[in-house]
């Protein structure tokens, strides 16, 4: 027989983080909670001598299908609020009636059976589920495969979506930027190499003149780049010292 | 303690289930109520299935996961169809599609 504690450890690790899916404001709140319900609902299983399918609703449930729903959560966005604007007068209160009416019939029906509980119940391993589903049951197995394959297709029917206009190739983003009056090379790299490797000096040109476009728009916002003037005399005495005539820097 | 609370345990799941399915707005919530009350459907059966003794109960149980997977694949690719088109998963803004 099941023990006391354990149904009520179930009960109360179910009903609770239930009952945020009808209170709890944010979504995954709720779908954690869901996760809960769902272990809840394995252990019960593997109470009830169903072992295996305590181990079938965790993989399927918790792993696989109650993630599906955090990821939908997060592809349209967590922080939707809820329009708690009422569309039907007194929706709420109608809903709320309609639940617990439902609630109390299936209680009372079942209360007003009685069950005899069998003293030898099948164990419910994965042997004994398998020789079910792969014998009797086999027709079922191959219809739920369709079923699954139907699915799947469907479910990329529905969220593939038709490109509208055709992919621009790189070349074409390189001519649009080009039309656009962009310039077709690189800028020049910042830092003077070797004696000021940072990006607040420009770089310096042939001549010797500090490129204005080498250095970040920001840096010179801030007044944190250097002009690079001082390199400029610096430089034509390195050219001499390497040999170079004056007449050509 | 009988197996019969099981089936009482999960009579209380599937009315907070329904509740949760007429009352919230967002699409995403109400899904998840659905599934609720198919894992309370779910529990009944393996509680049944316990009380007569036979698995049969239990396959059936297995079977409602498999249809209950599917189903959750081509529901959540319904909403983002819905989600693209709208920007919103409210149930009530498809409310305007009636004439």
């Amino acid at each position: 027989m099941i023990s006391p504690i354990l149904f009520w450890f179930v009960a109360f690790i179910t009903v609770i983080p239930a009952l945020a899916l009808m209170f709890a404001r944010k979504p995954v709140h709720i779908a954690m909670a869901v996760v809960l319900v769902m272990v809840g609902l394995a252990v019960s299983y593997v109470a009830l001598k169903a072992p295996f399918l305590g181990v079938v609703q965790i993989v399927v449930y918790t792993g696989a299908v109650m993630m599906l729903f955090l990821f939908v959560l997060m592809l349209v966005g967590v922080d939707k609020r809820e329009s708690l604007k009422e569309t039907i007068t007194g929706q709420r209160w109608i809903a709320l009636a309609l639940a617990l009416g439902v609630g109390a019939l299936l209680i009372t029906v079942v209360s007003r059976l009685s069950f005899s509980v069998s003293e030898e119940p099948s164990e419910g391993t994965p042997t004994e589920v398998a020789y079910w589903l792969f014998g009797d049951y086999v027709l079922v197995v191959e219809v739920l495969g369709f079923l699954l394959i139907t699915s799947a297709v469907g479910a990329l029917a529905l969220t593939h979506v038709p490109r509208l206009f055709p992919k621009r190739t790189q070349a074409e983003i390189q001519s649009a930027r080009v039309a656009a009056g962009a310039d077709p090379v690189n800028k020049a790299f910042p830092g003077v190499y070797a004696r000021h490797n940072a990006l607040d000096a420009p770089a310096l040109d042939p001549d010797g003149n500090p490129i204005e476009d080498s250095v970040s728009r920001v840096l010179k916002v801030r007044h944190q780049a250097i002009d690079g003037s001082e390199f400029k005399d610096d430089n034509k005495a390195r050219r001499r010292e390497l040999g170079a005539k004056e007449d050509e820097a | 303690m009988s197996p019969v609370n099981f089936v009482y345990l999960a009579s209380v799941l599937f009315a907070i289930g329904a509740a949760t399915v007429l009352l919230r707005r967002n699409a995403i919530i109400a899904f998840m109520g659905v599934e609720l009350m198919l894992n309370a459907a779910n529990l009944t059966l393996v509680a049944f299935a316990r009380m007569i003794g036979e698995i049969n109960g239990q396959i059936m149980a297995f079977f409602v996961m498999v249809v209950a997977a599917a189903e959750v694949v081509v529901g959540l690719a319904i909403i983002i169809a819905v989600f693209r088109a709208r920007q919103s998963i409210s149930l009530d803004e498809p409310s305007e599609l009636r004439g």
